[in-house]
């Protein structure tokens, strides 16, 4: 049956001193489908990636990757998956030439191979130019597609994409969107995690949604999109008093007394706004601006946590 | 290929990394030249005559020959320094956090280091000894005990190698990594380096006796210039030894247990 799963966990837990991070992860990835982990920072997304990575021991739970124990096999694991992190992989000192050769290197290609295979690269994902160049001088960007070209060296059959976008420019961002499709169209299996709804939908067939540790959600886009909300219109007033009689008239929605905003879910429809408005209107409720927000990350939270979630900054 | 095939040609590939890095940002390894260098000029030039004089018959030729061996124990322990700030740095780059998630022999990454250490060492101290024969220093040594000399030195300097890299995975950022080199690198000061042990007060005295660049230095210099070995050769050899596997052991250890964030 493992042979079916690229990967499989049961019952992960991993905790840092006494902080708990992963709290009982139950996860399957069927082979040559596209996972996405998504998750605020903190939630334990790296955490997870960096045990089927075999950098982390895991607390407890049975662990394989391609039908391999992570505890028991490391070494066949490493042989089947090829990793991309959140922080830059690749060697500053050497050019992005070199440092395709140090990988193919240590695939132990043969010479030959591993030239053709690195100039395959450096023209696929567009660093020809730049192929010569120390790393050090590569932009954001560069770095992210030599970082992933040289996972891709050795041909692994499960990849895992720690945040492939995070702090890229928007055309960057697309670019390795466009590289990362592609690579789901050649059939290998790939974990990706990542803060951003839209990139989760943008990629992949299936989602797990992460929140402190434990899995809240998983299913298709679709699946997870109908339980979400349509977003929230944001009403902002000029002054306190209004704020807090449409709060009363509206129900308990989340207002922010600093910013003299009130969120109301809505659907996204017209309907709903032109009732609201009404609703507004009835209650001659002095409202400065109205500005319509499509469904992000709190949104999901929300839908599938019952409680807002405020996104804390963690180093770990 | 067979595993130790393979182990062989992945420290070879790290090997020509580590070289490659040496080539690119330069300044740590002519760091770890220049100390020595600076070392011999202010004590043959500065203190020269004073400290030959203190000598006495001891000294043969000109203090330069009986200073140069204890110096080219100290380039090994300024290396050193440079190999623990140098695998400090290293680890905290995500390319290493990448070795560790491949199929290659785990030790490669350490043992590639051990040898671009090994090999700049050595350059430095062949530069150090030309600097010293241009400076007066003039040795009585056969080729046999010039071997003997690369010999005693290659083991010193895996020593200090292994430990460097133990030091430079222990700390936290590279300037402590710099500290904890610190003490092999002062550590030759009370040794027989620069002056007899037997000129020295009885508590620095039994001190410098007892640790283990005097037997080091004494070999090196016997060999060299011809003072009597005894059984400084064996000591030395022993200390080596020992050195050697504590900071190997301490480095599989601090490198297993490694956590990337």
């Amino acid at each position: 049956m493992s042979a079916r799963f690229a990967v499989q966990i049961t019952g992960l837990r991993k905790s840092f001193g006494d902080k708990l991070v992963l709290d009982g992860i139950d996860m399957a990835i069927v082979e040559g489908t596209v996972f996405a982990l998504l998750g605020p920072n903190g939630a334990g997304k790296t955490t997870t990636v960096q045990i089927l990575s075999t950098l982390l021991r895991a607390d407890a739970g049975d662990i394989r990757v391609a039908g391999f124990d992570v505890n028991r096999e490391p070494q066949k694991v490493r042989d089947a998956i090829g990793v991309t992190g959140q922080f830059s992989a690749v060697d500053y000192l050497l050019t992005g030439r070199e440092n395709l050769l140090l990988m193919a290197d240590l695939h132990h290609l043969d010479r030959a191979a591993g030239r053709r295979r690195v100039d395959e690269l450096l023209a696929q994902f567009d660093l020809v130019d730049a192929a010569g160049q120390m790393v050090m001088k590569y932009s954001g960007g560069m770095r992210r597609r030599l970082d992933l070209a040289m996972t891709l060296i050795g041909n692994p059959r499960i990849i895992y994409l720690d945040e492939p976008t995070t702090g890229l420019d928007p055309r960057s961002r697309h670019t390795m969107w466009q590289i990362i499709r592609e690579l789901t169209a050649t059939g290998v299996t790939v974990l990706l995690t990542t803060q951003n709804l839209d990139e989760a939908d943008e990629l992949a067939g299936r989602i797990a949604v992460l929140d402190q540790g434990r899995l809240v959600a998983e299913g298709t886009p679709d699946e997870l999109k109908r339980r979400v909300p349509g977003g929230r219109v944001r009403l902002h007033f000029r002054e306190a008093g209004a704020l807090g009689e449409a709060a009363r008239v509206l129900g308990h929605e989340s207002r922010d007394t600093e910013a003299l905003t009130l969120d109301v879910p809505t659907d996204g429809t017209p309907q709903s706004l032109r009732s609201l408005l009404e609703r507004l209107d009835e209650a001659a409720l002095n409202v400065e601006t109205v500005t319509v927000q499509t469904p992000d990350l709190d949104d999901v939270f929300f839908a599938l946590t019952g409680t807002t979630h405020r996104v804390v900054e963690v180093s770990a | 290929m067979s595993i130790s095939a393979y182990a062989l040609h992945d420290s070879a590939t790290m090997l020509r990394r580590d070289l490659r890095h040496a080539v690119r940002y330069p300044m740590l390894a002519i760091g770890g030249l220049l100390v020595p260098v600076f070392l011999l000029l202010i004590f043959v030039g500065v203190f020269g005559n004073t400290l030959r004089a203190g000598l006495g018959a001891s000294a043969g030729g000109g203090y330069i020959d009986y200073l140069t061996p204890g110096i080219l124990v100290m380039t090994a322990g300024a290396s050193a320094a440079a190999t623990a700030i140098n695998v400090c740095i290293d680890m905290n780059e995500g390319i290493v956090a990448r070795f560790r998630t491949m199929a290659i022999t785990r030790t490669s990454v350490l043992t590639g280091q051990v040898f671009g250490s090994l090999t700049r060492t050595l350059i430095s101290a062949v530069l150090l000894v030309a600097v010293a024969i241009g400076l007066g220093f003039r040795a009585s040594a056969s080729p046999l005990e010039w071997l003997a000399v690369a010999g005693m030195f290659a083991m010193l300097t895996l020593a200090m190698t292994w430990l460097a890299i133990a030091f430079g995975l222990t700390a936290k950022t590279p300037a402590g990594a710099n500290s904890l080199s610190l003490i092999p690198q002062f550590l030759p000061f009370i040794s027989s380096a620069f002056v007899p042990t037997a000129s020295m007060p009885a508590g620095v005295r039994w001190f410098a006796e007892n640790q283990p660049f005097t037997p080091i230095i004494n070999t090196l210099r016997g060999l060299l210039i011809g003072t009597p070995i005894g059984n400084s050769a064996i000591i030395a050899v022993a200390w080596c030894l020992v050195l050697m596997t504590a900071g190997y052991v301490w480095s599989r250890a601090r490198y297993n247990r490694y956590v990337t964030r």
